[in-house]
């Protein structure tokens, strides 16, 4: 969240200067503040390469070289008691790092500690899989090539598991954009109707700050239905109120059930009781 | 042998009512709608309490049906995402003529608040629909309303029209 300003003068001075948020960083701690984490890492140490170790938000962060992975999630959790892989994501840098960072987290049920093990592939490189490691690596694994298009070597199954198999492109990636690329948006109607159904079904209609004044006003108001083709042209608009007695449908309000005003029969009085 | 001159068309006769073709077949088709379940996202929580017992669909000869085959109307209930379009298109091509379709909520109208990469832009891109319904999620006394409307589109129109065949796209 932001931090609080007093905006008594919020007329005069503009106060969200800040208008993309920008992710406060964490404090980092040496490992030795904790000695659980800080064993384990030494130990880890002994093992592997160890490019950088600290502590943040209580868990341990180690960052690895990426041939090491497996190596690393193994020693974890055959030695260290690591028995959960929580989470296994990558990060696109490819703008500012040329590459992906590949996150894998890793909690102990034994020891109540959790270590997230951080390592770097360039965006053509490959990465090991460790699913035989741990089997919900084998998922992540494969979300990670759907989204990000990183590719796992060795994996048993490397298939989109999101998206569908004949998906064009990866959508987590920074350049992707939001409302999709050409192949995306044209996607459901190419694979239905085919290409030359575009022209008749048209593009989608993306545009969120479009208002017409037809569809506010008229559109979600009870009784203010339009048929399909109908003139709504300014000043053309058919009034349409809500008609409880279908034309041609069964009465509603038959003989039976309202009595009609009989002249003769109705007693008047002549006073108010 | 009695001769006797019964005047069939008289009120309080024997139960004779006339109608025409097209009124008789409305009126079948209108009273026994057949939705298919098709719950995508939220809206089909609505259109569950809808179809129990409190709101009752069943009064309107609604039955939910777990088949395309054995429904005439599909209530597209929540998201349409890119990938399951194909197989929304398929389950409506499996249903029997005359069908209508019913989408339900924003997302199915236009994709509502979903305006990224994986949700179709309104089902009308791939199923011609005949109500659109507004609300997020819309009550099911919405629902109920749509229905109705739907019934009396069917009976407004001829009978045969509704066996055309709509179009393709």
């Amino acid at each position: 969240m932001r931090a609080y300003t007093p905006k008594n003068d919020v007329q005069a001075k503009s106060y969200y200067s800040d208008r993309f948020f920008v992710k406060p960083t964490l404090a980092r701690k040496a490992i030795f503040n904790d000695s659980i984490l800080s064993a384990d890492c030494l130990s880890l140490q002994s093992k592997v390469e160890v490019l950088e170790s600290y502590l943040e938000l209580d868990h341990l962060v180690v960052i690895v070289n990426s041939e090491d992975n497996v190596k690393t999630i193994s020693h974890l959790k055959n030695i260290r008691a690591y028995d959960f892989l929580v989470e296994l994501t990558a990060v696109d840098y490819i703008a500012s790092r040329g590459g992906f960072e590949i996150v894998y987290e890793m909690l102990s049920t034994s020891k109540r500690k959790r270590i997230r093990v951080k390592t770097f592939i360039l965006q053509n490189d490959t990465i090991e899989t460790v699913e035989p490691l741990f089997r919900m690596a084998n998922w992540g694994e494969r979300e990670m090539f759907d989204m990000y298009g990183v590719k796992v070597k060795n994996h048993p199954h490397l298939q989109r598991i999101l998206m569908p198999h004949d998906w064009h492109g990866h959508p987590l990636l920074k350049t992707y954009p939001l409302h999709g690329d050409e192949a995306a948006s044209w996607y459901e109607v190419d694979k239905i109707f085919g290409k030359e159904a575009r022209d008749i079904v048209g593009p989608e209609l993306r545009d969120a700050a479009c208002v017409d004044r037809y569809d506010t006003e008229r559109f979600a108001r009870l009784g203010h239905e339009v048929s399909k083709g109908v003139d709504i042209s300014e000043g053309n608009e058919p009034d349409t109120p809500i008609r409880y007695q279908e034309e041609g449908g069964v009465k509603l309000f038959g003989k039976r059930l309202v009595t009609p005003f009989d002249e003769i029969e109705t007693k008047h009085l002549k006073e108010r009781k | 042998m009695a001769q006797h001159k019964v005047n069939y068309l008289a009120d309080g006769g024997t139960p004779i009512k006339l109608t025409t073709v097209d009124k008789i077949v409305n009126f079948g088709r209108s009273n026994s709608l057949w939705p298919m379940t098709y719950g995508l996202a939220c809206c089909a929580i609505e259109m569950m309490a809808a179809g129990g017992s409190r709101f009752d669909f069943d009064r309107f000869g609604t039955i939910f049906r777990a088949s395309p085959r054995q429904s005439d109307v599909i209530v597209v209930a929540g998201t349409l995402t890119k990938k399951h379009a194909e197989f929304m298109r398929r389950l409506y091509d499996q249903m029997p003529d005359p069908k209508w379709v019913i989408s339900m909520g924003s997302c199915a109208n236009t994709g509502g608040m979903f305006n990224t990469y994986a949700t179709v832009q309104g089902v009308d891109r791939v199923i011609p629909v005949d109500i659109y319904l507004p609300g997020c999620a819309p009550r099911p006394e919405t629902l109920q309303y749509a229905l109705m409307q739907l019934q009396q589109k069917i009976r407004r129109e001829p009978a045969r029209m509704a066996q055309k065949a709509k179009r393709l796209i």
